[in-house]
């Protein structure tokens, strides 16, 4: 076992966990933070996507243990005061998903691509999302809200 | 998915980590972890010991000296893809690291880890040889030529870290990689290297481990240019076959990815 002291989403958490605890388990399962997904757990798809001192990791492909005192930032962490952050709103506006299972890894994407290009062209975006699968298909839209954001900053 | 049950050490420096290891019956060391913790998820690795490499300060950086671009062992691919100091010193290298995985992959997986795992589809293990980098390590330095050693294999011995690596600047370089659409693996990548007096060919994803063209090598040294490599000829004999590809395509893609190198370095 392994005591934590980290921050998530702001806040302070310790906990005890296994040494072999995935962040994605500690996060969904101990923290009840279910917005981040599991979807293939062998680090292909991307829905597992968050935050690591600000930038996004396949939390599936890192041990708990390894982020200890670390800042983590999840899916949980964007809205503010019931309002949508801004790349949520725009998957909103130009209807960026479907299922939306895989949603919470593409914001989280979207938004660590957004902080590391200060423009974005189709190209680029279709290269940054290369580890994010949507099982809908529905990357033209997903491409269009990310290109929104950008274009509107 | 959980892993087998181990135990978990970070170490604050490579002799704690040395310790750490020759106290331990069945350790491995975890540097970024992109490919130990799949490994381990599908139960085909299962230590007893993980040892944290990975958070020790002084194994991240990048640094131009006179002669060599040195990249200390636990640096992320991001970083490195999106360094000045390696956009100036050797772009092909920027370019390279930037194709490894994925954006999320690239945050976390370290030039160390991918070259002491030496998965024989990494692109990293293309750029150390094709540079004729030297590995420094916490017991000695190890030229590339002598580094990959087979499948998954290296001159690294138990217990032994890497702690950097050091890049022969050359003139001019190209690195040329046909994708697996899905993992993003090489199923063929082709490094480039003019150093003037010498030229360098390292072919990775299309044999068992990554190997070195001489005839390429001396053709290319006579000229510099796609067309004088065009007439010769890669023989599938010992590359990888498999569902993605057969030994004849990895060869004729050897080819192709070669040339591509090749103009890449001349832009």
């Amino acid at each position: 076992m392994a005591a934590l002291s980290l921050t998530v989403n702001g806040q302070s958490v310790n906990a005890d966990v296994e040494d072999r605890t995935l962040l994605v388990h500690f996060l969904r399962d101990h923290l009840h933070l279910t917005g981040t997904h599991v979807g293939c757990d062998t680090s292909q798809c991307g829905s597992c996507v968050v935050h690591v001192n600000g930038r996004a990791m396949k939390s599936c492909t890192l041990f708990a243990v390894q982020v200890d005192g670390d800042n983590i930032e999840t899916i949980e962490s964007l809205a503010k005061d019931g309002a949508l952050h801004p790349v949520q709103a725009a998957f909103q506006e130009h209807h960026g998903l479907q299922c939306g299972f895989c949603t919470p890894g593409m914001i989280m994407t979207a938004v660590d691509m957004l902080a590391r290009h200060e423009q974005l062209d189709d190209a680029t975006i279709r290269r940054e999302l290369e580890g994010n699968i949507c099982r809908c298909t529905g990357y033209l839209n997903i491409i269009k809200a990310i290109r929104s954001v950008a274009e509107a900053r | 998915m959980y892993t087998a049950p181990f135990q978990y050490r970070r170490a604050a420096s490579v002799k704690e980590a040395e310790d750490m290891f020759s106290h331990s019956p069945d350790a491995r060391y975890l540097a970024g972890g992109q490919t130990l913790i799949p490994t381990m998820k599908q139960r085909l690795a299962a230590p007893a010991d993980l040892i944290d490499i990975a958070r020790i300060g002084d194994l991240s950086f990048i640094r131009r000296e006179a002669s060599a671009l040195v990249i200390g062992a636990a640096t992320p691919h991001a970083t490195v893809a999106a360094s000045a100091e390696v956009e100036s010193a050797i772009p092909a290298l920027a370019v390279l690291a930037g194709e490894i995985g994925d954006p999320a992959v690239r945050h976390k997986g370290t030039i160390g880890g991918s070259i002491a795992n030496n998965d024989p589809a990494a692109d990293y293990p293309a750029a150390v040889l094709g540079l004729g980098a030297s590995v420094k390590t916490t017991r000695r330095t190890i030229p590339a030529d002598a580094f990959f050693k087979g499948l998954f294999e290296t001159a690294l011995e138990a217990g032994e870290i890497i702690t950097e690596v050091s890049f022969p600047l050359p003139r001019r370089a190209g690195y040329a990689k046909f994708p697996n659409p899905a993992s993003r693996y090489a199923m063929a990548g082709v490094f480039v290297a003019d150093f003037g007096n010498a030229v360098r060919v390292a072919v990775t994803g299309a044999g068992p481990c990554v190997f070195r063209m001489t005839e390429m090598e001396t053709a290319l040294a006579r000229q510099f240019a796609p067309e004088a490599i065009a007439g010769i000829a890669v023989s599938p004999d010992g590359l990888n076959g498999d569902l993605f590809g057969s030994a004849e395509y990895r060869a004729n893609l050897v080819s192709v990815l070669a040339k591509r190198a090749v103009s890449a370095a001349m832009l």
